[in-house]
């Protein structure tokens, strides 16, 4: 019953101030070389809403990156259509798609000389004049990236002289100063420990909540994304689920995410555990 | 980008620097001229000796000028290229861009023979240099660049630099095998590079080329902060890659492509300048970095140039051979120290 009341008074939300910003209809990614086509995956579909945060997960390999790049524009889609605010992706000029959509990549940055000040202030190139003059907008908003990652004790250092922990959240904090609608990160929670995997995500939380920041994710961290996400998306061999956690659970979806002779996913502990 | 700290007072510091070592260059010289009769020189005032008036006009004032030139533009180019291909090895010289350089120029001089003597002649105008030389830097650097698209590791890349050089080094051999002494002293001479031997004339070609590249240079500043991050980052940040590719590589070739014309393949500058600049103003932004660059280079090749010179002796050293003997020491010195050269 009570269960039952709260996913009416989500379903009412959500139907109040729906606004797709991310469609994906039929969507198959790959790579096209001179002599073949690879398909990576196909028939992809779904709908990211102002405001969510959706994990995405699936086994290594499976095409989390390919997707994740393809929605960037970083490599073309082999079918299917991409519409970020209601408007197909390969209408936007890259400098009109800087405005709408920021990226968090595993490389780290090219020069590990910069500082963290003008690592985050690059993230104002798309407004900026043809030096890169920054204007006091700018600077406050540089300032408010800082803050909401917590790196303003950075500012002055060098990348080099980072962890990997702070250099994900400065990342962050660069696509923050960017002022998207849309982030995507892919798997921003790679080499860091448990504590900072668990910062990272819920900061990535708060920024969807506080800052109604639309946020994909991709992540091996399987049990986190279950316990933070709005929605996720299951990448498999054979299918792309899409749905809320509790949903994906109760449809059986990650337990056909990986091989069940060693670890099989426990609906009640919503986590996998290893098998005996 | 944002900067910590205003550099103004490290740039008031390099500009003296500048000024001081200009005036320490014209007033040195195998000829010893008192210091005000130089200033006057300069001006075009009258001297206590005709012949000062002509040494300091004529002969110090252009070389000076070329060391400025060849100084800035070479080790901007090394910035660009550093740059480009976030690579902190990489300068005009050790992709091969110079070899190419010396390959335009050596198809010149050494194959002027096969035009004949008189077409020969007015193909060796101070234009024609700069043309074979820009060329050649210029092929090279496309080449270099081709393979780039195919091979992501840079230090692969590095090691394809260094094999074009040689392989442009081998055809300057087999056509110098086939050339006349006096062709093949005048390359030699050329290779040794020389900042004594351009006239006012070429000193206004140079500057136009050296000029139209840094131009290129500045207007790229802004996708060139991009390029720190990565491509893909740079781009995901409305940067259009091929136009600042092409940019860089066209300002690159002209820069090293007319300085070694006019100087002869100079070593080390491009390499260790924005190095020796970057612990010296600890930013990335190329903003600074730039003119910073620029000057400093400026200030090291006039330097290189008043220590090649042999103060009043009649002996003048190769540049090439000075800029090495500084740089390398300089490089192996930064590298045992950092133990890692960041860019």
């Amino acid at each position: 019953m009570v269960i039952g009341s709260e996913k009416k008074i989500t379903i009412l939300m959500t139907s109040e101030n729906k606004h797709s910003v991310l469609e994906i209809s039929e969507l198959a990614i790959g790579y096209i070389s001179k002599k073949k086509t690879t398909i990576v995956s196909e028939g992809i579909n779904f709908s990211i809403n102002k405001g969510e945060l959706v994990g995405l997960v699936g086994t290594n390999g499976i095409g989390k990156s390919t997707l994740l790049r393809t929605l960037a524009g970083m490599q073309s889609a082999l079918k299917g259509a991409i519409t970020i605010n209601d408007t197909p992706l390969n209408q936007y000029s890259s400098l009109q798609l800087a405005n709408k959509l920021s990226i968090v990549l595993t490389e780290a940055p090219a020069s590990s000389n910069l500082s963290v000040l003008e690592l985050i202030s690059l993230g104002r190139q798309p407004y900026t004049n043809w030096v890169g003059k920054l204007s006091e907008t700018d600077k406050e908003i540089i300032q408010k990236a800082l803050k909401a990652t917590e790196t303003e004790s950075l500012a002055n250092q060098k990348c080099y002289e980072l962890s990997d922990g702070q250099l994900q959240r400065v990342m962050i904090a660069r696509a923050l100063a960017q002022d998207t609608q849309l982030i995507l990160l892919d798997e921003p929670t790679t080499h860091l420990d448990l504590y900072h995997r668990a910062y990272i995500l819920k900061l990535l939380k708060r920024l969807a909540i506080e800052s109604g920041k639309t946020i994909l994710f991709s992540t091996h961290e399987i049990d986190l994304a279950i316990q933070l996400s709005d929605k996720m998306l299951v990448m498999t061999s054979e299918k792309t689920h899409y749905n809320s956690p509790e949903n994906l659970i109760r449809q059986g979806c990650f337990e056909t995410l990986f091989p069940k002779e060693t670890i099989h996913f426990d609906p009640e502990m919503k986590r996998f555990v290893l098998k005996n | 980008m944002e900067t910590q700290k205003s550099y103004l007072i490290h740039f008031i510091i390099l500009l003296l620097l500048l000024v001081v070592t200009f005036l320490l260059n014209v007033s040195l010289g195998s000829v010893s001229i008192p210091f005000n009769e130089v200033i006057s020189g300069i001006f075009g005032g009258e001297t206590s000796k005709s012949s000062w008036q002509f040494i300091v006009f004529d002969y110090r004032l252009p070389k000076a000028f070329t060391a400025i030139l060849a100084g800035g533009g070479l080790a901007v180019s090394g910035l660009l290229m550093q740059t480009l291909f976030r690579n902190p090895l990489a300068g005009p010289f050790v992709l091969g861009l110079s070899s190419g350089a010396s390959l335009g120029v050596a198809f010149l001089i050494l194959g002027a023979g096969i035009f004949g003597g008189a077409l020969g002649g007015l193909l060796l105008s101070s234009w024609s240099l700069v043309i074979a030389s820009a060329l050649g830097s210029f092929l090279v650097l496309l080449a270099v660049l081709s393979v780039s698209f195919k091979v992501k590791d840079t230090m692969t890349l590095l090691i394809i630099g260094l094999m074009f050089g040689s392989v442009t080094a081998a055809i300057v051999s087999v056509l110098s095998y086939f050339s006349n002494a006096e062709q093949l002293q005048q390359f030699v001479f050329w290779s040794f590079g020389t900042l004594g031997n351009v006239s006012w004339q070429g000193i206004f070609i140079l500057s136009l080329c050296v000029v139209f590249g840094l131009l290129l240079s500045f207007v790229s500043i802004k996708p060139l902060n991009a390029l720190l991050l990565g491509e893909n980052y740079a781009k995901s940040m409305g940067i259009n890659i091929k136009k600042t590719t092409l940019y860089i590589i066209l300002a690159t070739s002209l820069l090293a492509g007319s300085i070694t014309a006019f100087a002869g393949p100079i070593a080390f500058v491009g390499l260790a300048v924005p190095h020796l600049t970057r612990q010296y103003f600890t930013t990335s932004n190329h903003l600074v970095l730039l003119p910073a660059v620029l000057i400093s280079g400026a200030i090291l090749m006039l330097v290189c140039d008043t220590v090649a010179q042999l103060p009043f002796t009649e002996y003048t050293l190769p540049i090439n051979a000075i800029t090495s003997l500084l740089g390398a020491p300089v490089v192996i010195w930064l590298l045992v120290r950092k133990r890692k050269l960041l860019f």
